[in-house]
């Protein structure tokens, strides 16, 4: 088994056709100052396979109109393409029904709609959500809003140093008025992949509900909703390879259906009058106005895409670039790679010591390399991390070996510069 | 390359690194805070303004990257001895020669002052930068003007 398992790994570099990959992504053919671009930013935002991006200029070209309301030919057949598309995330993620499949315009506003949908109605002051110290501002301020609103209390889980949740700690935080666990799944800065299937356990054991930030973790690992057993989970398609305005919001039925309207408007109602409106069910209650149609059959493309690759041939491919760019990067004097979980996605937060990370970007964008350098949305992990800024770069399953000698050539032209 | 080197050129590593009146001076009479909340610059600027609104001493504490850093150190460098209305006239004009390509003009009696602050021109192909090299400045300004709130520039 594990003379297998040792030879996998080599094998896939012939198997994983990278190169045709690549093709099928425009924009990676084209040029930053004159160099071959390096697109490191994924993690942000994903580029667009060529399938996604026909598949909207197809809709817009043939088959558009809104949704949901017309008696007319196109519009049926875009409400058609628009909803198969509901089934296609459910199989993705492995969702009971495509009903627990509500469409956002990102994970951001899928982790508002809890907040305001399923919290706000019914928790009381000094009802407790619990957090990680790794979360994105999307699954913080959301929760520092409620306790604004209704004085409930965010409870912060810390990490150790290496960036894992400390298990123990998160458990005893963990009380008789914790209402929600909302943790990621995949840390956007440290890449840190979460234990969810033991948080899950941990929190349903004292009856506590938990939502998944999966909006890194849906790119880089897959998820199995109903194994991990999670009572929300929320992504993003434009990370995914989909257009942007695209989120999802999958929820247990037995949570959505007693949960109201997130917003109101057309779309979401079952009847309108002056003296008192009835809303659809899930999840057409929480879709108030017309949704973004073309975007929403291109995440549909894009899902098709992953899958025609192979889940387990990109994550098999991504774990090889983490361990390369790993290497690579700790043969550079002077750096720090920040994240050091021992289950981790292909994302690598690092720092020089002599070079601020927003000169170590200009630099890079000066080779063709496109690195976040920030505090990735995560201004309180970075009080932890005891850093201003980190400079990151973040995988996806079109970047190649080749992508992590660049930026490793690129960060020593740093260090020449300001060793 | 030719734009990062004219950015990067040695007269703004140096100062990256060994920043001038990096200090806080005990008679100063005005201090404000800015920061950049996008790269998690902070930078304090300490002023000391006589009643006649001539800046007798100017210091910074803070951190950042190198080229905040370095327009910060260039700025308490020029501005120690300038009135009031020369320090915002030279911040006008710094501002403009960061953001645009028209060339700035500045009174004859600034012009020295200008010249040196044409090394961080290069700002001016990285838009994003841009924050960067304006964040000492708009924290002096409002240092002058006695501002409570922290500046921000983002």
């Amino acid at each position: 088994m594990s003379a297998t398992a040792a030879r996998t790994a080599p094998l896939l570099r012939n198997s994983y056709d990278i190169a045709a990959i690549r093709r099928d992504f425009p924009i990676l053919a084209t040029t930053v100052r004159g160099k071959p671009l390096v697109f490191l930013d994924s993690g942000a935002s994903a580029q667009k396979p060529r399938a996604v991006i026909d598949t909207v200029r197809e809709v817009y070209e043939s088959g558009y109109a809104n949704i949901h309301r017309g008696v007319y030919h196109l519009s049926q057949q875009a409400t058609e393409r628009f909803e198969a598309v509901r089934g296609k995330v459910a199989r993705f993620i492995n969702a009971g029904s495509s009903d627990e499949i509500v469409f956002t315009r990102n994970a951001t506003e899928a982790v508002n709609l809890v907040a305001q949908s399923f919290a706000r109605p019914f928790w009381k002051q000094g009802d407790e959500v619990v957090i990680s110290e790794m979360e994105h501002h999307a699954n913080i301020v959301p929760w520092q809003l409620l306790a604004q609103q209704i004085g409930v209390k965010v409870v912060v889980a810390p990490i150790d140093d290496r960036g894992e949740l400390i298990l123990e700690e998160f458990e005893k935080r963990l009380g008789a008025r914790t209402r929600l666990v909302a943790i990621t799944h995949c840390s956007n800065v440290l890449g840190t992949l979460t234990p969810a299937a033991e948080i899950v356990r941990l929190a349903h054991a004292r009856g506590i509900p938990v939502l998944l930030d999966g909006a890194q973790a849906v790119v880089h690992e897959g998820v199995d909703v109903r194994a991990l057993d999670a009572d929300f989970y929320v992504f993003t398609g434009h990370k995914l390879y989909a257009p942007s305005g695209t989120g999802v919001l999958y929820g247990k039925t037995e949570h959505l259906k007693r949960m109201p309207p997130y917003q109101g408007g057309g779309d979401m109602i079952a009847h309108v009058s002056f003296a008192g409106t009835t809303f659809r069910d899930p999840p057409h209650r929480f879709e108030a106005g017309t949704p973004a149609i073309a975007e929403v059959i291109g995440l549909g493309a894009a899902i098709d895409y992953v899958e025609g690759v192979g889940r387990e041939n990109v994550r098999a491919w991504e774990h090889e670039l983490r361990d390369y760019a790993t290497a690579r990067l700790e043969e550079i004097p002077g750096l720090t790679i920040y994240g050091r979980a021992r289950d981790k996605a292909a994302i690598l937060s690092f720092a020089l010591d002599c070079a601020h990370p927003h000169d170590i970007g200009t630099i890079l964008d000066d080779e063709g390399v496109a690195i976040r350098a920030g505090h990735h949305c995560a201004e309180p992990l970075m009080d932890r991390l005891g850093v201003p800024a980190t400079a990151r770069a973040s995988f996806a399953m079109y970047s190649s070996m080749e992508d992590v000698d660049a930026l490793a050539a690129a960060l020593r032209k740093v260090r020449e510069m300001f060793a | 390359m030719s734009d990062l080197r004219d950015l990067y050129q040695e007269v703004i590593l140096d100062p990256g690194k060994r920043p001038r009146n990096f200090r806080h001076p005990a008679d100063a009479n005005r201090s404000a805070k800015g920061d950049n909340p996008l790269c998690g610059d902070k930078v304090t600027i300490y002023l000391k303004l006589t009643d006649a609104r001539v800046i007798e001493d100017v210091a910074f504490e803070g951190r950042g990257c190198a080229i905040s850093t370095a327009s910060a150190s260039l700025m308490t460098e020029l501005l120690k001895g300038k009135t009031e209305r020369e320090a915002n006239a030279l911040f006008g004009a710094f501002h403009q020669m960061c953001t645009q390509d028209e060339p700035a003009q500045v009174e004859a009696a600034l012009e020295d002052e200008f010249d040196r602050l044409q090394v961080l021109s290069g700002v001016r192909h990285y838009p994003m930068r841009v924050k960067c090299a304006t964040l000492a400045w708009h924290t002096m300004k409002a240092a002058l003007e006695g501002a409570a709130e922290p500046v921000r520039t983002e």
